[in-house]
């Protein structure tokens, strides 16, 4: 994981985005006080929140980080630790396919570091990043749960069990190609 | 009261305790880098790991509570050796420097691995990147050295409701500090330095200004005077072995003129000067309420602890306007130093070097407020914590412990009891009401020993009322008002006073905040470790100071009488706007820097 990771701020023209069905920042400032309004009595909220937020904007940019802690009345210092101590929080833009690679023990010894490399060369990218053209993130999990069918890596909501190195270019190519909407049906 | 067997010795402890909490009760010592008294345990440090008997694995005791009947043990080679190993692996990863570190002499870490023989740590490895931050004025961070522990993650969140400090990242990467990997300048941090105070090694200390102490010492051209803080003086001597609350302010001055300084006076002086200007300012803002009707004036706030300011101005700030805007004691004193006294020396001030001795880190930040050069200079040059002081005695072979006691100098030397108690929490409200009970009434405070009961001791938020019977001609108007008080230490108790006042459950005309839990003398600058029980027995010796002056009360003090009458003629004056009174202003929590 890089330290220092910066914070990206939301762009202020999506790039490739020409809908204007899209909402705007503070449209989706205002669905997330929506969220944050029905944890208004509620302890640990924060990270049923920081979901919310992450499923609105795709990733919790500082602006967003910022806003929750004013209005969770939490310190910006205790959100961003919730953040950055769990995988699943991204604070940078994240592709159109987050591919993550499990870690865990289980996946560790049986290859899993391996397929990492893989996929870091072949995308090009270092984990915690984002290809050029958007297309996918990189990500680390500490166990899926499919230990048995280890090394596990997971493409957006599925689990895709045994990876080989060697299968790791069929499996991208299967993404990169793969029609919108065919990614939740894996 | 349940029962359990600590090394074979049965002892009976409290209902809801931890085998810790039991065996500390009984004098039992087991070593632990992480627990904080009163404080939930966290479990981070694994060093005080006991064996219980039946128990599958060696458990933590400081998060283990005590059940009937539980056979403990604490000091076996079992326990001996993974606390061994504990430690080991903390070291491993420490960088250790021990040498070079400001914290060599009361390092918990160091002494740990002392007494447990640890002589070669046998974990190789990778070290996580090292980070040092010394962007604030008064405290430096140094990542390579942090243990995790989290104390100070607990003291800047629960007990100062600051949470400038929390735990980033993860496993190996965890970073403990402001968010990602910002500095503490980028951040609300109030430099109260209470994390630095509970640190167990050198990961946060005070930026230290003792090379810059000894250079104007040794200056042919400066004239350099040191003006001393309430609290010092039942502190300091901690850093020489004696015990807490043994008052050496004689032996201080002694010390103070053998390393050099050419004058040595007292802040108490300044605090004194506080309580007339602060009480005149008090009385002006209550004939304004009542008289004029005004809104807004009340309740004012006590300005004197440069933390408490400050998170005022990043998270109250609302109630800028209701703190008093008298400096603080150290600031009216520099202001003082390098006009007042440097015209009757007849030396001219660029050559006047004005070092204070504090019990606080954010002492440091505050000498270096854009505000404070009333004198057209910096008024306060440098600020050494008590630890410093310390350091800085031994550095010089002074054998402080059996020094005979010396005098302050005159003027700025001469005080009265009300400024002695400046050091403790609920003193400088006593203190302003000696002075302002009596202006109102022309009569004493009718309290035994001038000491009002309700704010003493170390409960949080203390409030007292007074009702103000008989009073003279020109207060007419308060005869059978009662004048309603609160005292707060810790700025979370602070934040509920401010939160009450807000909602309205809360009223009062006048509340004194302290920054740091027992006021100054529990400060982050005070000799490590401070207790409960430290803080106790320092109060008590505040109290025995105050009660053995010849004058009990700020505006009885002569030298403060002869100030007005020389130099500031009348509080709340002209002169007095110009060198002891400052704004406030608001501050933005997002990526301000400090000054």
């Amino acid at each position: 994981m890089k330290r220092k990771q910066a914070v990206q701020s939301i762009p202020k023209e999506p790039e490739n985005r020409t809908d204007s069905c899209e909402p705007t920042e503070e449209e989706l400032l205002r669905s997330l006080d929506v969220v944050i309004d029905g944890y208004s009595k509620t302890e640990g909220a924060l990270i049923p929140v920081l979901q919310s937020a992450q499923n609105l904007f795709g990733y919790l940019p500082e602006t967003v980080l910022r806003h929750i802690s004013t209005r969770l009345k939490l310190p910006y210092s205790q959100v961003t630790g919730v953040v950055t101590f769990y995988s699943f929080f991204s604070t940078v833009p994240r592709g159109e396919h987050v591919v993550r690679v499990c870690l865990g023990t289980a996946c560790y010894v049986r290859g899993g570091k391996e397929v990492l490399a893989t996929l870091r060369k072949q995308l090009g990218i270092n984990v915690g990043e984002t290809t050029q053209d958007r297309k996918f993130s990189l990500a680390v999990g500490r166990c899926f749960g499919a230990c048995s069918l280890a090394p596990a890596v997971m493409v957006d909501e599925t689990v895709h069990q045994r990876v080989r190195p060697a299968k790791v270019k069929d499996l991208l190519t299967m993404y990169r190609e793969a029609k919108p909407g065919l990614r939740e049906a894996s | 009261m349940p029962k359990l067997t600590i090394n074979n010795r049965t002892i009976e402890c409290e209902n809801g305790q931890t085998i810790l909490q039991a065996a500390q009760a009984k004098g039992i010592q087991i070593p632990t880098l992480c627990y904080l008294e009163g404080k939930d345990p966290l479990g981070a440090c694994r060093v005080c790991l006991v064996e219980v008997e039946g128990a599958k694995t060696l458990m933590p005791s400081c998060s283990t509570p005590v059940v009937e009947g539980m056979k403990v043990h604490t000091n076996n080679r079992k326990v001996r050796e993974a606390r061994k190993t504990v430690v080991e692996l903390l070291l491993s990863e420490h960088e250790g420097e021990c040498t070079l570190c400001p914290r060599t002499e009361d390092c918990e870490l160091r002494e740990l691995a002392g007494q447990l023989g640890i002589d070669v740590v046998e974990y190789e490895g990778e070290k996580p990147p090292r980070a040092v931050d010394d962007s604030t004025p008064a405290l430096v961070r140094d990542s390579g050295k942090c243990i995790k522990c989290r104390r100070c993650v607990t003291v800047c969140q629960e007990v100062q409701h600051v949470g400038a400090l929390f735990p980033q990242y993860r496993g190996y990467e965890t970073l403990i500090g402001p968010a990602f990997a910002l500095q503490l300048d980028d951040v609300p941090c109030v430099q109260c330095g209470q994390c630095a105070a509970v640190c167990p090694v050198g990961a946060i200390t005070e930026k230290s200004h003792i090379d810059a102490v000894w250079k104007a010492l040794e200056d042919k051209d400066k004239f350099v005077v040191v003006q001393t803080a309430p609290a010092i003086r039942a502190a300091l001597g901690e850093c020489f072995d004696l015990e807490p609350g043994t008052l050496v302010t004689g032996r201080m001055v002694t010390a103070l003129r053998e390393l050099g300084f050419d004058a040595v006076f007292d802040t108490n002086f300044t605090a004194d000067l506080t309580i007339i200007e602060e009480g005149t300012e008090f009385l002006t803002r209550v004939r304004r309420t009542f008289i004029d009707g005004e809104k807004g004036l009340l309740p004012m706030f006590t300005s004197c602890s440069p933390g408490w300011i400050q998170f005022a101005e990043y998270f109250y700030p609302e109630f800028l306007p209701n703190l008093s805007t008298c400096k603080s004691p150290q600031q009216m004193f520099g202001a003082v130093a390098k006009t007042f006294y440097a015209t009757e020396k007849g030396i001219p001030p660029e050559n006047l070097v004005v070092v204070s001795v504090m019990p606080c880190t954010a002492k440091k930040f505050e000498c270096q407020r854009d505000e404070m050069t009333a004198s057209g200079y910096q008024d306060v040059d440098y600020v050494l914590t008590t630890r410093e002081l310390g350091k800085m005695i031994n550095a010089a072979g002074i054998d402080f412990v059996n020094l005979p006691d010396g005098e302050m100098d005159l003027p700025l030397g001469l005080s009265s009891g009300a400024a002695d108690i400046f050091a403790n929490t609920g003193g400088v409200m006593e203190a302003a009401l000696r002075t302002v009970y009596e202006l109102v009434t022309g009569r004493p405070l009718p309290m035994e020993n001038l000491h009002i009961l309700p704010i003493e001791g170390l409960e949080g938020i203390k409030q007292a009322s007074i009702t103000i019977e008989k009073p003279v001609k020109e207060w007419a108007f308060l005869d059978n008002v009662t004048v309603k008080v609160a005292v707060a230490h810790g700025l979370s108790n602070a934040a509920k006073v401010l939160d009450g006042i807000k909602d309205g459950s809360l009223d009062f005309h006048f509340v004194e905040v302290m920054t740091c839990p027992g006021g100054c003398i529990g400060g982050g600058g005070q000799p490590r470790f401070t207790t409960d029980e430290t803080r106790k027995a320092r109060i008590k010796a505040i109290y025995k100071e105050d009660e053995g002056k010849p004058v009990r009360k700020s505006h009885e003090n002569p030298a403060i009488k002869e100030i007005y009458e020389k130099f500031l003629k009348k509080p709340l004056g002209e002169k007095s706007h110009h060198l002891l009174h400052t704004k406030y202003q608001k501050r933005v929590k997002e990526g301000a820097k400090k000054k």
